[in-house]
């Protein structure tokens, strides 16, 4: 259902946003001319075959050519899904891990140097913009110091369509920089909301009644409360894979990385239209396939919903 | 809850406020930044001889001038001049208003529109609510910053370029404001249904109050807190969203620059020793989010209850 | 534990890299923009040019003195006035193995001269070619052509035979967005072919082992073009050393790379010269508010000129780097003179009293296009002429953006007033004649029309003797200068950086040639 309004909203957006026609050809095309092009383009085709046939070539992959860089848009899309999925990947893992970690720690260390510490510089990073972050990362590791490259992925090795990162040397440092940049603003969310879960569980009678009942505080907190307070990191979790995927545009282009949200970025200032579009449908794919592997980790974690059935859709 | 009706004012001058906010350090450090801040970027005219937005009033050979205090400073340029020979403090002060005017007008956007589908949405229920209840699922998981490219992708395609610098600034309030909405809308949403069917509602629809007058006279101010909360944090991810918007350079024309902007076109002298023309407004933007942010966050702390001791 | 056994995996990963490391003789390259598509005959485009140079070769070719001589070609004669007569090297083969033939000369100019070709104009005075047996040629042109030479070095040569198996056999029609395999793909004679291509990203170079000729140093066998549109961004990587060389490094980093002990900084005058165009054709200015065309009156554009201090744009913004111009050509053109090159003087005044005696005395407003990455500084440059105007009352409006689409709408006539650089690959002032200055000419967005330039245009083209073709070019320059048809800037300089050890030599038409690249 989403998908197909977001199908509608980009095929709108690639018929009705500036003629296609005039994005084509020159000035000097004579109106036969264009009127033929219109003709083979089918572009005088009723509108429901028209989205029919969107819908078709979408399924397909197929968003016709990019007018800036005159390639087929889904071999650019694909060309650079390996880097930006590597990127959200690896910021994903930094930000859970290193956020349910901090975040279980404020949580029970309520009061003290370190924690407080922990939530100052959290604040700050929701107040620092990603690309502020970025720069300055830029300046202080590749600059000042030389230790860490700029700009895009290094060395990558080409595994069937698949381009990895991951296996040079070159590659390895060139990620550490954009996903650590990344990984910071969703990081500082983790914190506060893992924090909060272990103050409000840590309070709950069957904590306390655990605690009464002599189970040592170690495992009060990892195993009784982190397990609840989890659940919830899950939701921000998944829909935090879908900022990450929107905010590695911030990202990609202070770096250069050569990814979608790159990619997507020159288009809006070039209002490339088959590249916006196809972007837009391939987030919402996304997207909804992210809610749906949601809902299905939470069947698995919290036995309650098992019972009440799944309401919640993407 | 009591029954009466309480003014906002009544709400803020309310002693529990007034006394932890006198008991905060941070609050009213950040609020005294604030107020500076706002001040001197609404006045800035009066403050400062130069105008930046006025290309004939600068001299080119005053560009590059460093901060007043280093040697080759010059002292009717504190903050040191730009590449086209502006003023940095005066540009930065006429850059953050245009950061604070789409920051405040993307959340009084998203604030009416939320509140106003949030409150209908409970009031009348029924199919309505629903379909506004799953829009604000929707517009959740789309993020705020792919939105905003979003709708300025599309502006950009649809109004013709010679309009588009005029229109920049609406279309970016707008485009940050939309993805705002659905936080108000819930919040106003949930609120509303445990009003409605209190005593007192039943009561006015009783004696004929119009369902209007009861939405805004009677439910609309129990929701104030809230909604002031997220309004503040809210105001924080705007002015952060704007500047990363034109940052990206697809927010407000370099005519008449953001912070972002500003930001963006420092950048280029990263490496050349001009490090004030980036590092200023930078810092500027950060302390600005930062103030909002911890204002926010004592107020969350002391508005809501629930995560009190 | 498990620390120690990430230590050992990185360690193994630094051993089984480590030799590629110390041995690998690739230079990575970067400059602001990428060559904006591989078919070497649609797009007549510097840094097009410049990719399209490594895998292609032409008849003949400039070398690093920037003098003509042979590449394809060994030898040439004239035949008559109009005849030319090309012997090919016989030991030349694609970087496919396929051998290189005449038959690849006569497809390749008849391909440049295609309606879709973007250098059908520039070989306009060719009007026949064929292959007289399998390595020579034979080149007609319409009416006796001194710079045929400097046209032909220009035009690449391709496969016939791998043109034809992919469908490449018309010039791709850039302008109207078509999407060819030789758009993406390049196959040619050079030193080097393209085994990846990213637009905007990475374009790999790999040695072609069949290529006829030899390296300066044979260490080099990889070069990976890596365009970063952020000047920040790329001089940072040039500092840290992610990148070896960068074509185009920004003006106001070049103190801060010289002092780095691992890089230095080559600078030299390019042939290029920045200039300002006003359409003096259209009747009403697009961007206009005056209901009328100002820029058809000379004293207005002569208002202009004068209000631009092209000194405080040379020290602020070109960092010194630049020479102010007063004609779009410069030194070691054919037909440049130092006399010609000199400007009206800065005087804000008198332009004001230009401006009023002319009818504008409270100016106008008009919208100035610009590249924001072709040029050094281009929307700087730009930035500080709306300023300077907005001192004698014209109100300026920028408007930049990339290069691709800047150049697109100039050559729809979307322009009132804009900015472009010109270069002279021929050397002789008749490429800019026939460019900018002759009626209808493709790049003439000013729309001037004199019929006493277009007669000495056809001199140029014409006359073999060289005295009397050079005074059309002097009265020519005369004329286009008294006019003020442009508003000339200046000569670009350009800079490249580059490692300490990493050596491409610097050209003033800004093309690196990296077979002539070594190491230390």
């Amino acid at each position: 259902m989403v998908m197909l309004v977001v199908a509608f909203v980009s095929f709108s957006l690639f018929n009705f946003v500036g003629d296609p026609i005039n994005n084509m050809v020159g000035e000097e095309t004579s109106d036969e001319e264009r009127a033929e092009l219109r003709d083979t383009l089918g572009l005088m085709d009723p509108i429901h075959v028209q989205f029919t046939r969107f819908i078709i070539n979408a399924s397909k992959g197929e968003f016709g050519i990019s007018y800036q860089l005159r390639r087929p848009v889904s071999e650019l899309i694909f060309e650079r899904l390996p880097a930006t999925i590597e990127l959200v990947v690896i910021s994903a893992l930094i930000a859970l891990i290193s956020g349910t970690l901090l975040g279980v720690y404020t949580g029970i260390k309520r009061k003290g140097f370190f924690s407080d510490l922990i939530l100052a510089v959290s604040l700050l990073g929701v107040s620092l913009p990603t690309f502020v972050i970025g720069i300055l990362f830029i300046y202080l590791f590749a600059v000042i110091l030389g230790i860490l490259p700029s700009f895009g992925r290094g060395e990558v090795v080409d595994i069937g369509f698949w381009s990895t990162g991951f296996l040079t040397i070159s590659g390895l440092k060139a990620i550490i920089l954009p996903s650590v940049t990344l990984s910071l603003f969703q990081m500082t969310y983790i914190i506060r909301l893992v924090r909060a879960e272990m103050m409000e569980i840590l309070q709950t009678d069957y904590i306390k009644f655990a605690r009464a009942r002599g189970i040592n505080e170690k495992s009060i907190n990892y195993k009784h409360a982190l397990k609840n307070g989890l659940i919830p990191v899950i939701t921000i979790a998944g829909i935090n894979i879908g900022t990450l995927i929107a905010f590695s545009i911030i990202t990609e282009t202070v770096f250069q990385w050569p990814g979608m949200g790159f990619l997507f970025i020159q288009a809006v200032q070039f209002v490339d239209i088959p590249i916006m579009s196809a972007y837009l449908v391939f987030i919402a794919f996304v997207f909804v396939m992210i809610n749906f592997i949601v809902d299905i980790l939470y069947y698995f974690i919290d036995p309650r919903i098992r019972v009440k059935g799944d309401s919640a859709s993407g | 809850m009591d029954n009466k009706v309480i003014t906002t004012w009544g709400k803020i001058k309310d002693s529990e406020i007034y006394f932890s906010f006198i008991k905060s350090p941070t609050a009213i450090v950040s609020s005294i930044l604030l107020a500076i801040i706002f001040f001197c970027s609404f006045f800035v005219e009066f403050l400062t001889p130069y105008n930046p937005f006025d290309p004939s009033s600068l001299s080119l050979m005053d560009a590059f001038t460093p901060p007043s205090w280093t040697s080759e400073g010059q002292i009717e340029f504190l903050l040191g001049t730009d590449g086209q020979g502006r003023d940095m403090l005066s540009t930065i002060l006429y850059g953050s208003r245009i950061s604070l005017i789409v920051g405040f007008s993307a959340i009084l956007f998203s604030l009416i529109l939320g509140v106003t589908l949030g409150l209908t949405a409970g009031f009348f229920g029924g199919k309505y609510e629903m379909i506004v209840m799953r829009l604000t699922d929707v517009q959740l998981t789309v993020p705020s910053i792919l939105m905003a490219l979003l709708v300025d992708g599309i502006a950009r395609g649809i109004i013709s370029r010679e309009l588009h610098d005029e229109m920049a600034i609406y279309v970016l309030i707008f485009a940050i404001g939309i993805s705002e909405w659905p936080q108000f809308a819930r919040v106003s949403r949930a609120a509303t249904l445990v009003e409605k069917n209190k005593d007192y509602v039943s009561a006015s629809t009783i004696i004929g109050v119009s369902n209007l007058a009861i939405m805004f006279k009677h439910i609309l101010p129990n929701i104030m807190r809230p909604i002031l909360v997220i309004g503040t944090i809210g105001l924080a991810l705007a002015i952060i969203a704007e500047a990363t918007l034109s940052f990206l350079g697809v927010g407000v024309p370099p005519t008449t620059p953001s912070l972002g902007t500003l930001i963006r076109l420092g950048n280029d002298f990263l490496f050349s020793g001009e490090w004030w023309i980036t590092f200023f407004p930078a810092i500027f933007l950060v302390i600005l989010a930062f103030s909002i942010n911890l204002l926010g966050d004592w107020m969350r702390d002391t508005l809501n209850p629930k995560l009190k001791k | 534990m498990k620390y120690r056994y990430f230590t050992k995996i990185l360690l193994a990963f630094l051993i089984a890299f480590a030799p590629t490391q110390t041995f690998a003789k690739t230079i990575k390259w970067s400059m602001q923009g990428d060559s904006l598509t591989l078919d070497p005959h649609a797009q007549n485009e510097g840094p097009t040019t410049q990719v399209s140079r490594q895998v292609y070769e032409a008849l003949v070719t400039r070398g690093l003195d920037m003098k003509i001589g042979p590449q394809l070609a060994t030898e040439w004669r004239t035949q008559g006035p109009n005849t030319w007569i090309f012997k090919l090297r016989e030991d030349v083969k694609f970087s496919d193995g396929t051998p290189f033939t005449s038959e690849d000369v006569v497809f390749s100019i008849l391909r440049a001269k295609q309606r879709t070709s973007d250098f059908k104009e520039y070989i306009s005075t060719v009007s026949g070619v064929k292959a007289v047996n399998d390595y020579t040629v034979e080149i007609t042109t319409s009416k006796p052509n001194p710079i045929l030479l400097n046209q032909l070095s220009n035009i690449f040569i391709m496969s016939k035979k791998w043109s034809e198996k992919n469908f490449a056999v018309m010039a791709q029609n850039w302008d109207a967005g078509q999407e060819t395999f030789s758009a993406t793909n390049a196959m040619g004679t050079g030193p080097f072919k393209i085994t990846l291509r990213e637009p905007n990203t990475k374009t790999v170079f790999k040695r072609n082992k069949k290529w006829w000729g030899s390296m300066k140093d044979e260490k080099v066998t990889e070069i990976h073009l890596l365009p970063i549109k952020n000047a920040a961004t790329r001089v940072a990587a040039l500092l840290s050393g992610e990148i070896d060389v960068v074509t185009d490094a920004p003006v106001q980093d070049l103190a801060r790379i010289k002092n780095s002990p691992a890089h230095k900084v080559e600078s030299t005058a390019q042939m290029r010269t920045i200039f300002l165009g006003m359409d003096q054709g259209a009747d009403k200015l697009r961007t206009g508010n005056t209901g009328d065309n100002p820029f058809k009156k000379k004293a207005v554009r002569q208002a202009l000129y004068q209000a631009i201090d092209i000194e405080a744009i040379k020290k602020k913004v070109m960092r010194g780097l630049s020479e102010p111009a007063g004609i779009i050509t410069f030194p070691g053109v054919n037909g440049y003179t130092e006399d010609l090159d000199k400007r009206l003087p800065y005087d804000v005044n008198a332009a004001k009293k230009l401006l009023a005696d002319a009818g504008y005395p409270n100016g106008f407003e008009v919208e100035l296009r610009c590249p924001n990455d072709r040029y050094v500084n281009d929307e700087a440059i730009c930035t500080a002429v709306v300023g300077m105007l907005g001192k004698i009352g014209v109100k300026v409006s920028l408007f930049a953006q990339t290069k691709s689409k800047h150049f697109k709408e100039l050559k729809d006539n979307q322009g009132d007033f804009y900015m472009l650089g010109w270069g002279v690959p021929t050397l002789d002032s008749h490429y800019v004649f026939h460019y900018l200055y002759e009626s209808g000419a493709s790049w003439n967005r000013v729309n001037f029309s004199n019929s006493e330039v277009d007669a000495a245009i056809r001199v140029m083209e014409g006359e073999v003797n060289l005295d009397k073709r050079n005074a059309a070019i002097a009265n020519a320059w005369k004329i286009v200068k008294d006019d003020i048809s442009y508003l000339p800037l200046h000569h670009q300089v350009i800079s490249w950086a580059a490692k300490s050890d990493v050596n491409v030599p610097i050209r003033p038409n800004n093309e690196p040639l990296f077979r002539f690249a070594s190491f230390d």
